[in-house]
């Protein structure tokens, strides 16, 4: 039953969702609750309705109408120019908001201290004489807490305005349909809030398990909105909140300078790692404040000195995506090293507050996570779990844009071609790889379809933005708005594959899976059986999978081939891909990440030199349409890898281009991962496609074998090794 | 008969608008805020707009005749400006100051001061043109003007 399935992944997805929604404030609205849907509906429908219709049926299944829901939401609208701040306010009141306006950023700020609790949100212009939009964003997320979207003229101020806290940003000119879905930021807020107050305490956040209850709704939306009213409420947890809630409406605690001054002193004499909300509590020794008021106030305090503009310890190289990425990955590395030892072996764990946590806001941050090499499995435990929280939120909505994609798997991939031969770019590559992860964690099944966007302007637009200013270079005709594993479409343009590591004895672990179909005649094409569209924004994966072994045994299978000498190598895999393209039916299990290794691997036989083995371990993400035709799919692109490896004993690389390109057909398959630990030993060579790097070409000459058996033995060490180096 | 004629004639020049490229997709959605209670939406929100462009380009005229040129400065303008012209879907505006903001950012005074000029035509032109527009929809009076095409 496919609702049955989505409420225990929803739960899941939920408690991540939240988490992330509230430690890094993305402008993707989570607001999973809102949309929870009533009655089945087959996901695959769902997937292929359009937008509107999607929003039609979520916002019905809501409760709400199909016109926009009346909220008494009051804005305040700060713009210096005359001409927007009207637009605005017809806008907003057409929305049945309730506006004011404003032109200059101080006056808004004197209005805001004035009438605490009179305004709900914030609309501001970015670019204003004297105070501009972040400063006025700093002083309201410090003294009031009040969501706060930024706009501008401008589209790359996007990631800028979100890791200063903003709850969105939207592009002038700004579209009514923007406007309409401004309530979902005061509504998730509020929720996050109420969450947050429950889980005081200690330093990291405790049970995630609330829900928001209808108390919560109801003072937001009391003119009869019955949105809020089919909900799934929670009876625990609501009399919980109740008992802490008992008037509907908290007073905000405004946290004047004065106030803050003393809190930051109480938390600078604690020692910021050490500061309790209790212990700061007692420090500041105000009387009326509430445990529950300092910590959220220190939560939003760590933001803010998190901001890649404020205190960072080692993601000085981080603050962007766009950065130089040796940088970035040593950052990451360095960051990520020891976390991920401990993290990673969780499976079915998702640790994303572990791994997130040196690393406050933006996108880039996120996927740079959880790249570093862990086992693919637990990569994907934990990619999938923050990516899928990023992910699913837009996949609704990023469905067709071919910027969504971008927006993930971009981040990453502002390499340039010629690294190689530099353990960055494992790292770069494994950064690759997680944003390649289908969100398959055992235990967050990305069923998605139930998050939503805040809104899909805005997310247009961010994401737009996004992709103007990265240098995006996924291939994205087919990509839906998912992470798919592997190879992404069939342009030209897709990102260099990333440059493997090269290990003491010349095996490579590449873990970018970007495969750009280009037709640089010097690249060692191998075709990739995965192609990765996804027909419909599929939910690609739930449940539990088991890709366990993954790691150390399908993974890092080099193959027994021993026979393989250059192209040749592939010829004797290709019974391995039919066996499990043709024999197992069933589907939507997560596949491994899309990890792509390659084994450079000595030629022991004709070349007596250290060759790189390019045996591509294809667990790219094959997703299957939902249940059927998937044998068909992957026996289709089984037979095209088996042609092709049959068929080319020295293949070069416009063979395989052509080939490869043959082999993108729009479904996407799903390959269940379990067949890939059966063939223990066995190396399951998918081509892979490299673009765009002359270098890395000339490294992956030959393809060989032979020495597989004891590849298969060192391979999990080097894996190792190269955690460990990378940590 | 006669309101007929003029219906069509403001058909005719509200279309000529856009497919001359004058105006965009934002002028739409202006033209959808129109409700009873602002039935001169449009044209309230384009007179603001001439308004304060007006004053925004003399700022900018007086920039561009300092020596050397502030770059800065005269992109916050001009940013400014593109944020109010896109606003109300001037389009060919829009286009004009885009440009100027990339001669701003390499630099290069001679560019600015051409494009400025082309960015001063634009803006006349469609200030022109709406103008006329808005005259033969006041003319066709309030009850007209909610059932023009859109």
């Amino acid at each position: 039953m496919l609702v049955i399935d989505m409420a225990a992944e929803l739960e899941n997805v939920k408690i991540l969702s939240t988490e992330l929604a509230r430690k890094f404030r993305p402008w993707i609205v989570i607001s999973v609750d809102f949309f929870e849907p009533q009655y089945e509906l087959k996901r695959s429908v769902f997937q292929d309705m359009n937008l509107d219709n999607q929003e039609r049926w979520i916002s019905q299944q809501s409760g709400v109408s199909d016109q926009f829901p009346v909220v008494s939401i009051r804005v305040l609208v700060v713009d210096d120019d005359r001409t927007c701040l009207m637009i605005l306010d017809k806008m907003l009141r057409i929305c049945h908001y309730k506006v004011t306006k404003c032109q200059q950023a101080e006056v808004a700020l004197s209005m805001l201290r004035e009438n605490k609790g009179g305004f709900d949100i914030v609309i501001s212009d970015i670019h204003m004489p004297n105070m501009d939009g972040f400063e006025l964003l700093k002083h309201i997320g410090l003294e009031m807490d009040l969501p706060v979207i930024l706009m501008s003229v401008d589209e790359g101020q996007a990631l800028k305005s979100v890791t200063h806290g903003a709850c969105d940003y939207l592009t002038k000119p700004i579209r009514i349909e923007s406007i309409k879905k401004i309530w979902q930021h005061v509504v998730r807020k509020r929720r996050n809030e109420l969450k947050d107050l429950k889980k005081l305490g200690s330093v990291e956040d405790g049970d995630l398990h609330r829900k928001p209850s209808e108390v919560e709704y109801a003072s937001l939306a009391n003119e009869g909105n019955s949105r809020h009213s089919k909900k799934r409420k929670d009876e625990e947890d609501e009399g919980e909140e109740r008992n802490d809630t008992s008037t509907l409406k908290k007073p905000r605690v405004v946290w004047s300078a004065e106030l803050h001054q003393q809190f930051v002193t109480a938390v600078n004499r604690l020692g910021l790692d050490k500061a309790v909300p209790k212990k700061i509590l007692e420090f500041m020794n105000v009387p009326g404040l509430t445990r529950e008021n300092v910590a959220s106030h220190l939560q939003k305090y760590r933001l803010y000195i998190r901001r890649p503009s404020g205190v960072s310890q080692n993601q000085s190289g981080l603050s962007t995506p766009f950065m130089d990425p040796q940088e970035a990955n040593y950052g990451v590395m360095a960051s990520l090293g020891r976390l991920d030892l401990q993290a990673t072996y969780v499976q079915g764990q998702v640790l994303p507050r572990s791994l997130m946590t040196p690393q406050a806001g933006g996108f880039g941050r996120l996927t740079t996570n959880s790249g570093i090499g862990m086992p693919f499995t637990d990569q994907r435990n934990l990619f999938s779990s923050q990516i899928l929280k990023l992910r699913s939120g837009e996949e609704q909505q990023l469905r067709n844009s071919s910027n969504q994609m971008n927006l993930l798997q971009g981040l990453p991939t502002n390499m340039e071609p010629k690294q190689l031969s530099h353990l960055h770019q494992s790292v770069q590559s494994f950064r690759s790889l997680g944003l390649q992860v289908s969100h398959g964690a055992s235990d967050l099944p990305s069923s998605s379809m139930s998050l939503r966007t805040s809104s899909s302007a805005h997310v247009d637009s961010i994401y737009e933005n996004q992709s103007s200013s990265l240098r995006m270079q996924m291939a994205q005709s087919r990509l839906k708005g998912q992470i798919l594993n592997g190879i992404t479409g069939d342009h030209a343009s897709g990102l260099p594959s990333v440059n493997p590591v090269l290990g003491k004895n010349g095996t490579i672990i590449n873990g970018a899976t970007y495969i750009p179909i280009s037709q640089d005649s010097e690249m060692i094409n191998f075709p990739m059986a995965h192609v990765l569209e996804f027909p419909r924004n599929g939910f690609p994966l739930e449940g539990t999978q088991e890709v366990s072994t993954l790691t150390s045994t399908g993974v890092f299978q080099a193959g027994e081939n021993s026979e393989m000498k250059g192209w040749r190598g592939f010829a004797p895999n290709y019974d391995i891909l039919n066996e499990f393209c043709q024999g197992k039916p069933q589907e939507l299990e997560l596949q491994n990440v899309g990890l792509t290794v390659e084994m450079f691997q000595n030629s022991n036989s004709e070349q007596g030199n250290l060759d790189f083995l390019p045996s591509v371990l294809g667990h790219q993400g094959f997703t299957s349409s939902e249940k059927n035709g998937q044998n068909k799919n992957t026996s289709d692109v089984c037979k095209a890898v088996v042609s092709l490896m049959e068929g080319n004993e020295h293949m070069n690389a416009e063979n395989i281009t052509q080939c490869y390109n043959h082999l993108l057909v729009d479904n996407s398959f799903r390959v269940k991962d379990e067949c890939l630990p059966d063939r223990s030993g066995k190396t399951v060579i998918l081509a892979e496609h490299f673009g765009g790097d002359d270098l890395m070409s000339a490294l992956f000459k030959q393809v060989s074998f032979s020495s597989l058996p004891w590849l298969q033995f060192f391979l999990p060490k080097l894996y190792l090794w190269i955690m460990i180096f990378g940590g | 008969m006669e309101s007929n004629h003029l219906q069509r004639q403001i058909a005719y020049t509200r279309k000529s608008l856009f497919d001359q490229g004058f105006l965009d997709e934002q002028f739409i959605q202006l033209e959808d805020l129109e409700d009873d209670a602002n039935p001169n939406f449009v044209e309230e929100v384009v007179t603001l707009f001439y308004r304060d462009s007006t004053r925004l380009i003399l700022n900018i005229e007086q920039a561009l005749e300092k020596s050397p040129l502030d770059f800065t400065k005269l992109d916050n303008y001009m940013h400014q400006f593109k944020g109010s012209s896109s606003s109300i879907g001037a389009r060919k505006v829009k286009i004009e100051c885009t440009q100027f903001r990339e001669y701003c950012k390499a630099g290069n005074a001679e560019g600015c001061t051409r494009t400025f000029q082309q960015v001063k035509k634009e803006h006349a032109a469609l200030r022109k043109k709406l103008e006329a527009y808005f005259q033969l929809v006041r003319q066709a009076g309030p009850a007209e003007t909610a059932s023009h095409s859109k």
